[in-house]
């Protein structure tokens, strides 16, 4: 029953993730597409292009699309592939919206805490190397083309040193990265 | 008149006393959620715009937010939205999410978390269902496929880049880079489910904490 198997794979994915939108996309994108094997590292990948895109926070886009096509790509119709966004993105939030609510509770009491503070402290390291994992997965042939002096491989590998020195050095914002390796995709691969 | 005496004390910021008919009101999810929307208009408006309007994820929404609830509803003094921030950051799940959660059981108890998060959400999923009905349709145009071919590594740029940026805040030197590589490699190597290293991790981030107290 894939509705199952989404509502616990996407409660998981919520109470997991630790550090924002891009962990959550590391660990949707390991469910997702190396456990099940709901959609192909290419689909992938063009979904979190869709999900950058667009408004909303990451991990609830990503999750929303990634519950559809799962759904769908099991070959069930659309409407039940709504159904199945639903859910993940109802399921996503769940767990920490629960947590959320009863830590405000007790909060001023532990905020201190050393140990818990440590925790965190690791926790944070361990979350760069989650991501780090995901980046490295997602670089497939599918992606970037066959290794070699060919023209897909050698647009995709200056695109990806371009998008990433202007995200990182000058922190320029994703939608007009996306935006512009697009327009580049679209001239490049024409000529 | 119920409804704006509601509003009212929504806006002093003291609404515990109003929590008692909140799980009443669940029991008939439209009706609520017309009540919902009617007296926490103002709280579901502000949230809609901060997820409607931000594109890049949860942490572009900051300044948004900011200027929103602190300059121009006055709902949360700057120091408390700062407080809020490192606790949905410490929170697992979705940042956005976990600020209007926070801020929304602040201002009105059950129900102002009920409209904030759905307002904050409400958007985003609707865009992005659409775009996923359509996508289907143009998935296999020459066009598009050019231009996903340009996208594709740049979103691997996009994924790889923050990397960096959190190895620095999470103060990574040469003592403890071991974590994330180790942990890196246990996934994307081994195979191991990040699920399993981030519980390794809660585990060991406790212990050394108790063990250095």
């Amino acid at each position: 029953m894939i509705f199952l198997e989404l509502f616990w794979t996407f409660l998981k994915i919520g109470i997991f993730t630790f550090g924002g939108g891009y962990s959550m996309v590391a660990l949707i994108q390991n469910e997702v597409v190396e456990k099940y094997g709901w959609m192909t590292a290419q689909e992938y990948t063009d979904i979190l292009a869709i999900s950058q895109m667009t408004p909303g926070p990451i991990g609830i886009n990503t999750a929303t699309y990634a519950g559809y096509t799962a759904v769908v790509n099991s070959g069930l119709p659309q409407w039940e592939g709504v159904i199945g966004s639903l859910i993940a993105s109802f399921a996503v939030i769940l767990l920490p919206f629960v947590a959320m609510l009863i830590v405000c509770r007790y909060l001023s009491r532990h905020r201190d805490n050393p140990v818990v503070n440590s925790m965190f402290k690791v926790l944070r390291l361990t979350v760069v190397g989650l991501i780090a994992a995901a980046a490295l997965s997602l670089l497939t042939t599918e992606s970037f083309g066959t290794v070699g002096l060919n023209k897909q491989f050698i647009v995709s590998i200056l695109l990806f040193a371009g998008v990433f020195y202007f995200s990182y050095f000058r922190r320029t914002s994703p939608i007009y990265l996306i935006v512009a390796s697009g327009l580049i995709g679209l001239v490049v691969y024409c000529v | 008149m119920a409804i704006f005496s509601t509003l009212s004390t929504l806006e002093a910021n003291k609404c515990r006393d109003v929590r008692v008919v909140d799980w009443l009101l669940l029991t008939n999810i439209p009706q609520s959620l017309f009540f919902i929307y009617c007296m926490y208009r103002k709280l579901f408006v502000s949230f809609w715009k901060i997820g409607a309007f931000t594109i890049g994820g949860g942490y572009v929404m900051i300044p948004i937010m900011e200027q929103e609830l602190v300059d121009r509803r006055g709902w949360l003094s700057r120091e408390e939205f700062m407080d809020n921030i490192s606790l949905s950051q410490a929170m697992p799940g979705v940042f956005a999410v976990n600020m209007a959660t926070v801020i929304g059981r602040k201002l009105g108890g059950v129900r102002g978390v009920l409209c904030a998060v759905l307002g904050n959400v409400l958007m985003p999923i609707a865009l992005i269902l659409l775009l996923a009905i359509f996508f289907r349709f143009f998935r296999d145009n020459v066009i598009v496929e050019r231009i996903f071919m340009g996208l594709r590594p740049a979103v691997v740029a996009l994924i790889a880049a923050p990397v960096f940026r959190m190895a620095k805040s999470a103060k990574m030197s040469w003592k403890n880079c071991w974590i994330p590589i180790v942990a890196a490699l246990l996934i994307w190597l081994l195979g191991v489910s990040p699920v399993w290293v981030i519980l390794a991790a809660i585990a060991g981030g406790l212990l050394w904490g108790v063990t250095n107290r």
